[in-house]
């Protein structure tokens, strides 16, 4: 016998067929995802030139509004979205980390543009982060250099989406001894430390950019620049060298 | 005004100092710099007030600072000075006093190429922290492997309560005990660029 049957399995082919029939079928945690998707409050901090666009999302034109997400919050303990908006560099990746940790649960993070999800065109450089990945879980990669506020808007209703999909009952913020802060990078003599954080994410075994493209560091012909002083006149010595 | 003509009225003005227009600037010794600047600051003919840019470059046998000097009133320039110093022992006496415009960018060759410019009133580094080792523009920097983990981030993790993979751990200790480091490989000698 089964009493207190859990509304929330209802398939969705029956609810598909009832909502034809002009019977919406509506559970409490439809409403609850509901309403945290409709009122997602983003923090308030860009990083490069993708933030640029994540303003022009959020003014008039693109009227990020009409998602429920126009909310942005200068304060991370008000944010439950963090759409990381440019390049890390290494520098700043402790920030950002810190952020993260400071924000409450339940919390989402989108990595906006190339640069943030791999390092982007700087990720020969010695200091961009190649990719904030590498410390924090994300949610949603938005690619794009920058990605267009249309893209944003993807972003968001994919974070939204994937807001619709998750149950009350599991859902992890709810679970007894859930730690989501992850140690916050420091910088060592050689870059930060650690490289990346193993819980989070692992390194390919094999790198596909390199089996495709080859290390671009060793592909650039480094030789000496061209002599110069050929035009001057070689009997004047000048300086110590 | 051409190097060749600046050239002359800096030799009739300091007699025996050694230039050498290379390009369409002006090669000076490090100990001759501070006056030719101050020259071509205060004196009347060339008022050159702006220090628009300074540069590093490095041309694995030496280093090079490269100055760029317009004259705001006169409307002219630029006039290039270009000082060339020992790779191992780069030393340029600095600028700041004459210029103010000087000291950031002083700062910033001092980053990224370690060239030490002696009288600086504040040489730390600008872009990268305080404890970061190397140079990073020069051409010999290698920069770290980022998807090893040395032991020092292995040691790191775990204070910080993160369980390390074991195969990752191996290869960290691996790499302690054959004393390496985890860097981007060396370019080939003759690799060509694609």
């Amino acid at each position: 016998m089964t009493l207190n049957q859990n509304l929330s399995t209802v398939e969705s082919g029956l609810k598909s067929e009832l909502r034809k029939k002009g019977i919406v079928i509506a559970t409490l945690e439809d409403f609850y995802n509901w309403g945290r998707r409709s009122s997602i409050w983003p923090l308030q901090f860009g990083l490069a030139c993708c933030a640029i666009e994540m303003i022009a999302t959020a003014c008039a034109r693109y009227d990020l509004a009409r998602f429920g997400a126009e909310l942005f919050r200068a304060s991370p303990r008000q944010a439950d979205l963090m759409i990381i908006s440019g390049t890390v560099t290494k520098k700043m990746a402790p920030q950002v980390v810190r952020l993260y940790n400071q924000m409450p649960e339940p919390k989402y993070v989108i990595t906006m543009g190339a640069c943030s999800i791999a390092g982007g065109p700087f990720i020969d450089g010695t200091n961009v982060l190649k990719g904030i990945d590498r410390y924090i879980p994300v949610d949603v990669h938005l690619p794009g250099c920058p990605p267009r506020p249309e893209a944003l808007l993807w972003g968001i209703t994919e974070l939204q989406r994937k807001i619709d999909g998750q149950e009350i009952e599991k859902n992890e913020w709810y679970q007894r001894g859930l730690k989501r802060e992850f140690p916050i990078p420091e910088f060592g003599p050689k870059g930060l430390i650690p490289k990346f954080n193993p819980d989070v994410w692992r390194p390919e075994t094999a790198s596909r950019r390199r089996e495709r493209y080859g290390d671009p560091i060793l592909l650039g012909k480094k030789t000496a620049a061209p002599k110069f002083e050929t035009f001057g006149d070689p009997n004047v010595k000048v300086g110590t060298v | 005004m051409n190097p060749a003509e600046i050239k002359t009225k800096l030799e009739s003005e300091f007699p025996g100092i050694p230039i050498q227009i290379v390009g369409e600037g002006l090669l000076l010794g490090p100990e001759d710099l501070v006056r030719v600047a101050r020259f071509l600051k205060e004196s009347g003919e060339f008022k050159m007030n702006y220090l628009s840019s300074i540069t590093a470059v490095d041309y694995l046998e030496h280093l090079e600072s490269v100055y760029h000097l317009y004259s705001v009133d006169q409307r002219t320039g630029p006039v290039v000075l270009r000082v060339r110093v020992p790779r191992d022992n780069p030393r340029i006496p600095s600028l700041v006093h004459l210029f103010r415009s000087a000291e950031f960018q002083e700062r910033e060759a001092y980053d990224m190429m370690g060239i030490r410019y002696e009288g600086h009133p504040d040489l730390r580094r600008i872009f990268m922290w305080e404890g970061f080792e190397g140079y990073p523009l020069r051409k010999d920097y290698l920069p770290e492997n980022e998807d090893v983990l040395e032991w020092d981030d292995v040691e790191w993790l775990e204070r910080h309560g993160v369980t390390v993979p074991a195969e990752y751990k191996q290869y960290a200790q691996d790499l302690k005990a054959a004393g390496k480091e985890a860097r981007a490989e060396r370019p080939k000698p003759g690799a060509e660029a694609v």
